[in-house]
């Protein structure tokens, strides 16, 4: 008979285990610094803003229209403007976006010719929205003859969100199942039967959700409806909902908060940036809605 | 005597992913009605002989095939509804596929896909398949569930439901135990035994035993290339033509 251990002590840490928790635990909080670092500023800037911008925040103050000059009022003009762009710039490129993308996924064979087509959307994504911008002023505002109005800025600013529609929309597409397309060709299904029936309904919230966050994008670019639509003031009525034509310039809440933080003399302080929260929340509330869809769709995903 | 009606005939196929030949130039029969096994090792080019069948590797874009594939005499690179064809040639994969539609949906798919709508229609091919599949017991009262949420095995039966739900002359196999229990291993290989009557099964298995209780002719496929096509008889007798085979069978290589 040997002396009896107790067991327990079999499993005592060595000086390995001990060495190899140490680093686990210093890597986790490195890594939630990280985040922290991340969250932080965030935090700030909006903290910031309100803190600032409370003054002017009202109901008021996103109905009015700008008044004295632009120093004090509302920003309405600004507001629809912004509402019209990117309703109208999507209404071009989603359908482009998402068909285009079905067929470079889908429907697209490997060859050298797609091959281009891909590195070229890649390519197109990270393009500056500058050179969007003078692309959109030499095509649309000179050579297509718009002039500088609402359908060349929207028509420029869906150039620049297409590429990033049809990689996202690619996305969603390539993360259904191969053999879900394999099984129903097996069965003699034609490939727009498969993607109508199997490939679209499993990959809309992800195809819904990146042109959702493209809204944010166009929403909030300068350049591109600078030079091609945007305008620094506009006489508008008091909440008029449909204060433009097409053919018209309108003002943008982006180059709204250019304008009154830099060009306007004796502008009421609080005034840029409640101008500045009226674009974030716009934007955060259509992102939330974005994630909101995207929970719903996904609850109701099937495999 | 007459010979057997050849169903599918097959010469010098020859298959190539890129530049890497994968198949190298079989010639075959297979004839009406029989069960006809197929063996071999892994990366033996088994489901890319299937696949070349149903034209689906016409999907692959890297590939190359020549030779000619006849079914009922057709040539079917030359054939004009390659839908037909994949309709006449049921396919079930190694993997179990349950699509993400209704269990109903899943066998209804194929006879919607041709422009059948008539519910009565579609509610007879149903039941038929999903009986023929051994399925229909255990789901007939939520034929509305998922599909993709049965266990593996019910999938299984789901995916030969639904491969049968296009009449199909010919049922291609590929390797259809392997994620599923032996119980209900056994099941479909009593169903494989009765739809013999009616139509050609072509049975791609790892499982060698499984082709010596079901198949009437085995094809023993080694690296792309046929290496012995006989009666199961021979194939898995003591002295099969080649030394091969016998090595394969018995497990002494492979």
């Amino acid at each position: 008979m040997t002396d009896p251990i107790d067991p327990v002590t079999r499993f005592t840490k060595t000086d390995f285990v001990v060495r190899k928790e140490r680093i686990q635990s210093v890597s986790k909080i490195l890594f939630s610094l990280m985040v922290i670092s991340m969250i932080i500023p965030l935090l700030a800037i909006i903290a910031y803003l309100f803190y600032h911008a409370l003054p002017s925040l009202s109901w008021e103050f996103l109905v009015e229209v700008p008044k004295k000059g632009m120093s004090e009022g509302g920003i309405w003009p600004a507001f629809v403007g912004t509402l019209y762009l990117v309703l109208i710039s999507l209404a071009i490129a989603a359908p482009i976006g998402v068909f285009a993308a079905i067929y470079l996924n889908e429907y697209a064979r490997d060859n050298w010719f797609n091959r281009i087509i891909n590195l070229a959307v890649i390519n197109l994504a990270g393009v500056p929205s500058i050179v969007h911008a003078l692309f959109g002023l030499g095509a649309f505002v000179y050579a297509a003859q718009f002039g500088y109005s609402i359908i060349s800025a929207s028509l420029t600013l869906a150039i620049m969100t297409l590429p990033v529609i049809i990689a996202s929309t690619r996305e969603a597409l390539a993360s259904v199942p191969m053999t879900f397309r394999e099984a129903c060709w097996n069965v003699g299904a034609t490939r727009w039967q498969t993607i109508r029936a199997i490939v679209l309904p499993n990959s809309i919230s992800g195809i819904l959700t990146g042109i959702i966050l493209q809204v944010s994008r166009a929403a909030g670019e300068t350049a591109p409806i600078m030079f091609t639509g945007a305008v620094f003031y506009k006489a508008v009525s008091r909440g008029d909902l449909f204060p433009y034509q097409l053919n018209e310039q309108c003002m943008a809440l982006s180059m709204h908060l250019y304008t009154v933080a830099t060009q306007v003399p004796n502008v009421k302080e609080s005034l840029p940036y409640a101008t500045a929260v009226v674009l974030l929340c716009s934007v955060l509330f259509v992102n939330a809605g974005a994630i909101a869809l995207r929970v719903w769709l996904r609850n109701h995903k099937k495999w | 005597m007459t010979p057997p009606e050849k169903t599918i005939e097959i010469e010098n196929l020859r298959l190539a992913y890129g530049v890497k030949e994968v198949i190298h130039s079989v010639t075959f029969d297979i004839y009406r009605n029989e069960i006809f096994g197929i063996i071999g090792p892994s990366q033996s080019g088994k489901t890319s002989l299937l696949r070349c069948l149903n034209r689906t590797i016409d999907f692959v874009s890297n590939a190359t095939v020549s030779g000619t594939i006849r079914v009922d005499g057709a040539d079917i690179s030359r054939i004009k509804d390659i839908y037909a064809l994949r309709r006449k040639i049921g396919m079930v994969a190694p993997l179990p596929v349950g699509l993400p539609l209704s269990i109903y949906d899943n066998v209804a798919f194929a006879p919607r896909s041709v422009g059948l709508t008539k519910k009565d229609d579609l509610d007879e091919i149903v039941e038929r398949c999903l009986k023929q599949a051994a399925l229909w017991d255990e789901v007939k009262d939520r034929l509305g569930t998922l599909g993709t949420a049965l266990s593996g095995g019910q999938q299984q039966r789901l995916t030969i439901a639904r491969a049968l739900s296009h009449q199909p002359q010919i049922l291609c196999l590929d390797e259809f135990s392997i994620a599923i229990d032996p119980v209900t291993t056994m099941r479909i290989e009593d169903v494989l035994k009765e739809l013999r009557n009616d139509i050609t099964i072509i049975l791609v298995t790892n499982l060698t035993q499984q082709a010596r209780r079901l198949a009437d002719r085995t094809m023993f496929l080694c690296n792309g290339d046929c290496i012995e096509l006989d009666s199961t008889e021979n194939i898995f007798s003591d002295n099969p033509q080649y030394a091969k085979t016998y090595e394969y069978v018995n497990g002494i290589f492979g």
